[in-house]
C-alpha cells in the first residue's frame, strides 16, 4: 500500500498517522507539503488532524484552498482512497470532497476525551475488519466537530448508508447523551457517494497500540492495507 | 472601489456562539436583547471600473472562500469609488 500524507501548515498528527502507517503496512509513508502541486503514485492519501493554517476564517477553508488540493480532488475523483481525519474531515467538508459542514461544538467547548463509536457500516474498505454495528472507543480531540447538514442532504447521506461511525454510548446506543457535540444524528464519520472518501472527527491513529491506551483504531488501517494491497 | 461582504449562518442554522454572547449580555442586565447571531464582515478594495462590477468581484470572492455556502449567506456591496 503506497501511502502519502498532506502536511498543511498547522498540521500536527501527520506523523502520528505515518507511524501506524508504517507499523501496518511497513512501508514509510510519502510526507507531502500542501504547497507542492504533484502527487507521487498513491493507493491511500491521508489529510491528518491539526490546525491547519490556525484554524482561520473556518476550519480547514484555507487547506482546501492549498495548491496539492486540486490534485487530492483529482485522484479522489479518479477513486484513489483518502481518509481526513478531524481536521482533515473539515477539510475534505470545505473542499466539497465529502457533504455537510462541521460547526463549533454545541457547548462551545473544545473536548478531548475518549468517545465511543458505532461502525455503521464494516463492509467498506475502510472498515473490513471491524464487525457489524461494533462499538469501539477512540478519542476525539476538538472545537468544531459538530456534524450539520440541510435536511435533504442528511436525508440522503443517511438513505444511501454514508454515516460510516456514528457517537453512542458503551452498549452501542447513539443517544443524545452520548453526542459530544452536538452533531446531527450523532454523525462522527462519512463516506462519500463512491465509498473512497472518508471524513471522521476521531483519531483512529491515536489507539493503535497498547500503549497508547487501546488499539481499537488500527482495524481501520488494516482494512485499508487488506483492501489497497 | 471599496467592498463590503457580510457572512451570516443560514436561517435555522444554530449558532451557538450567537447564543452565548446573548447570554452574557443578559448577564450584564440587558435583558431586551434576544435571537442574537453572530456573523463576519470583511472590507477590501478591488480593481473595478465600475460599481457593478465591483460588487460582482466581492461576489466571486465570497463565493470562493469568504463564505461556505453549506451553512452561511452572504451580502456584497460598495462602499465607495
Amino acid at each position: 500500500m503506497k501511502a502519502g500524507v498532506i502536511v498543511f501548515p498547522g498540521s500536527n498528527c501527520d506523523r502520528d498517522v505515518a507511524v501506524v502507517l508504517e507499523a501496518v503496512s511497513g512501508q514509510a509513508p510519502a510526507m507531502v507539503w500542501h504547497g507542492d502541486n504533484k502527487l507521487p503514485d498513491l493507493d491511500l492519501i491521508v489529510l491528518p488532524g491539526g490546525f491547519s493554517y490556525g484554524d482561520y476564517l473556518r476550519c480547514g477553508a484555507m487547506s482546501a484552498k492549498s495548491p496539492i488540493m486540486h490534485e487530492v480532488v483529482k485522484r479522489a475523483n479518479e477513486g484513489v482512497a483518502v481518509l481526513g481525519i478531524c481536521n482533515g474531515f473539515q477539510v475534505l467538508t470545505e473542499s466539497g470532497l465529502l457533504p455537510g459542514a462541521l460547526m463549533r461544538n454545541r457547548d462551545l467547548d473544545f473536548i478531548c476525551r475518549d468517545v465511543f463509536l458505532r461502525v455503521e457500516d464494516c463492509a467498506s474498505r475502510f472498515t473490513l475488519n471491524y464487525e457489524d454495528e461494533q462499538t469501539i472507543r477512540i478519542p476525539i480531540a476538538h472545537h468544531d466537530g459538530n456534524y450539520f447538514a440541510d435536511a435533504e442532504t442528511l436525508s440522503r447521506i443517511e438513505g444511501e448508508g454514508q454515516v460510516m461511525f456514528r457517537y453512542c454510548d458503551a452498549d452501542g446506543q447513539a443517544t443524545p447523551e452520548a453526542n459530544p457535540n452536538g452533531s446531527l444524528n450523532n454523525i462522527a464519520g462519512i463516506v462519500n457517494e463512491n465509498g473512497n472518501v472518508l471524513g471522521m472527527m476521531p483519531h483512529p491513529e491515536r489507539m493503535t497500540e497498547a500503549a497508547l491506551g487501546g488499539c481499537d483504531g488500527r482495524p481501520l488501517f488494516e482494512s485499508l492495507l487488506e483492501t489497497l494491497s | 472601489m471599496q467592498v463590503r461582504v457580510t457572512v451570516r449562518l443560514k436561517p435555522g442554522v444554530l449558532d451557538p456562539q450567537g447564543k452565548a454572547v446573548e447570554t452574557a449580555l443578559h448577564t450584564l442586565g440587558m435583558t431586551g436583547i434576544d435571537q442574537v447571531r453572530q456573523g463576519k464582515v470583511f472590507e477590501f478594495k478591488v480593481d473595478a471600473t465600475s460599481a457593478d462590477q465591483a460588487k460582482q468581484q466581492a461576489e466571486k470572492a465570497a463565493q470562493a472562500l469568504l463564505a461556505n455556502q453549506v451553512i452561511e449567506d452572504f451580502q456584497a456591496e460598495v462602499l465607495s469609488s
